[in-house]
């Protein structure tokens, strides 16, 4: 028994550690994803079978990469592919040796931008990552995204269909195309962490595990990227964000904003990692989003040595952040912070310039941070119905509670 | 992998041109032309005629169905097209970005399926 599970766990780590480069390798020359991770999966089902017996082979990865390239080459023989078969099988042939073992190239570079080309579905660029490179099963990814398994299982068979039939190249883009594309990565892997955020109560471990899946990734990509500032931004920005999760919540499970958290609550060893990382990416002198977002995070987290947070600062790195990508949501934080700087009534007119935003009109965090604003004017009846309006629109139940607490707070009339 | 650059663009914009600037738009894809021959990419290409001249057929019931006009009426008719022969989509779309159609209208690319 010790010994089976041992393997196993010997294997799901190998599988771990090894799964999207193996495939970024197998995927590579024929662009067949779908291919490559069907090889490889029974490669790993072998290896199950074969490796408690025999124990693990001292090169694993090799060992995974010629079975599956065996199966790959197999499976072409068997069924006709429909498009290129005789090209594919050559090159497939090309591949069967491997030429060095011991070096097996680090191809998931090219893999994720691959997975994240602007010819891709957005919406499938960042499950698809997931998938082919950490081997994520479509219906773990479905339900961490809130999605269908059924719809989610197609929008992955059809990314893949067209990275094959596109002919989308498994490389680094060129220094031309190269700061869209690699945001266009780095956007994906954001996403996947916005996603798992958003189930701060912890309640489906799924979505929680997202944030991991997606700040790993943020962390291949800043090791395979160490000079791009914006990769170390994003991880950065990733990294000060998730250092806060378990304070976002009190023993009770209520909700706590970030200015009443309890700061020995903070993962101090991950914000010093973010803030290391924020400063390597300062160093490189070309400022951009992640950075921006990754130092108001760090604007936040000075509270930590008792310092009071830096808010005229805040207000300067939002103008920053909207010169560099405007939006509506930018505006709102900004209006936020000013109000600790110049005032409630100037916060209020800030909002009012973008409340005919109507991307805004749905959106609780704006309504929240109206009644909270038009509560310290003493404008109690307006306050109470932005704050309805704020719990109306919100999903999570621990906020909606938060959000009554500071309603019914308010003073009379 | 060989692609087909689909040109589409307001035939309107056409029209409106001047014979100066026609003539500059003409001199653009005999540079872009020459550009993929130079780079031995070149497949096949051709500009055809307006929408206009276009007769669609299809057979239905067993008889054959003859209409004027073309299969879809869109503003942004297909103007043209280039098959290339290119390493990957990237390239396809490199240098579908240089096509002054991209300019004055949009390319679709389309992979080529190879028999």
């Amino acid at each position: 028994m010790g010994d089976v599970s041992a393997t196993a766990r010997a294997a799901e780590m190998a599988a771990r550690r090894s799964y999207g480069k193996l495939v970024a390798i197998l995927a590579a020359r024929t662009g067949d994803v779908a291919g490559a991770e069907d090889a490889l999966s029974e490669a790993f089902g072998v290896a199950l079978a074969d490796w408690p017996g025999r124990g693990v082979p001292a090169n694993a990865e090799a060992w995974l990469l010629t079975v599956a390239r065996r199966r790959m080459v197999d499976d072409v023989r068997r069924r006709r592919l429909d498009d290129q078969a005789s090209e594919h099988f050559a090159l497939l042939e090309e591949l069967a040796d491997p030429a060095d073992a011991h070096a097996l190239p680090d191809r998931r570079l090219e893999l994720l931008f691959a997975c994240a080309h602007p010819g891709i579905d957005r919406q499938a660029r960042a499950p698809l990552m997931l998938q082919a490179v950490l081997g994520f099963d479509a219906g773990a990814i479905a339900s961490a995204f809130l999605v269908a398994p059924a719809a989610m299982g197609q929008r992955l068979v059809r990314a893949k269909t067209k990275i094959r039939q596109a002919g989308i190249g498994f490389r680094v883009p060129g220094p031309a195309e190269l700061p869209q594309r690699l945001d266009s990565v780095l956007e994906a892997i954001y996403a996947a962490y916005a996603e798992g955020w958003t189930d701060a109560a912890g309640a489906d471990p799924r979505r929680g595990n997202l944030a991991e899946e997606a700040i790993w990734l943020g962390r291949l990509v800043a090791a395979l990227m160490p000079n791009e500032p914006e990769a170390l931004g994003l991880l950065s920005l990733m990294l000060h964000a998730h250092a806060r999760r378990d304070a976002r919540r009190d023993v009770q499970g209520e909700y706590v904003p970030i200015a009443a958290q309890d700061v020995s609550r903070w993962d101090a060893a991950m914000i010093d990692e973010a803030e290391a990382l924020l400063h390597r990416a300062n160093a490189l002198a070309a400022p951009g989003r992640y950075q921006l977002e990754a130092a108001l995070q760090s604007a936040h987290s000075v509270r930590r040595a008792g310092a009071p947070v830096p808010w005229a600062a805040i207000v300067g790195l939002y103008d920053a952040l909207q010169g560099m990508s405007p939006s509506p949501v930018t505006a709102l934080n900004r209006a936020v912070a000013l109000a600790q700087v110049d005032g409630s009534i100037a916060a209020l007119a800030a909002l009012d310039a973008i409340g005919g935003d109507v991307r805004l009109r749905d959106y609780q965090p704006y309504w929240a941070a109206r009644a909270e604003l038009l509560a310290r004017t003493g404008d109690a009846v307006q306050a109470r119905a932005a704050y309805e309006r704020a719990i109306g629109l919100e999903r999570d139940a621990a906020v909606r509670r938060f959000l009554q607490r500071r309603a019914a707070g308010i003073d009379a009339p | 992998m060989e692609y087909l650059l689909l040109l589409h663009a307001d035939p309107q914009g056409w029209e409106s041109l001047t014979e100066t600037q026609r003539a500059q738009r003409m001199g653009e894809y005999g540079a872009f032309t020459e550009a993929l021959r130079k780079a031995e990419v070149l497949r096949g290409s051709n500009r055809l005629r307006p929408a206009e001249t276009a007769t669609t057929v299809r057979l239905s019931e067993g008889k054959t169905e003859v209409l004027n006009g073309p299969f879809i009426e869109t503003r942004e008719q297909l103007g043209g097209y280039y098959l290339i022969d290119v390493a990957d989509l990237d390239a396809a779309l490199g240098w579908a970005a240089r096509c002054p159609a991209a300019s004055h209208g949009s390319i679709e690319v389309r992979p080529v399926w190879a028999m």
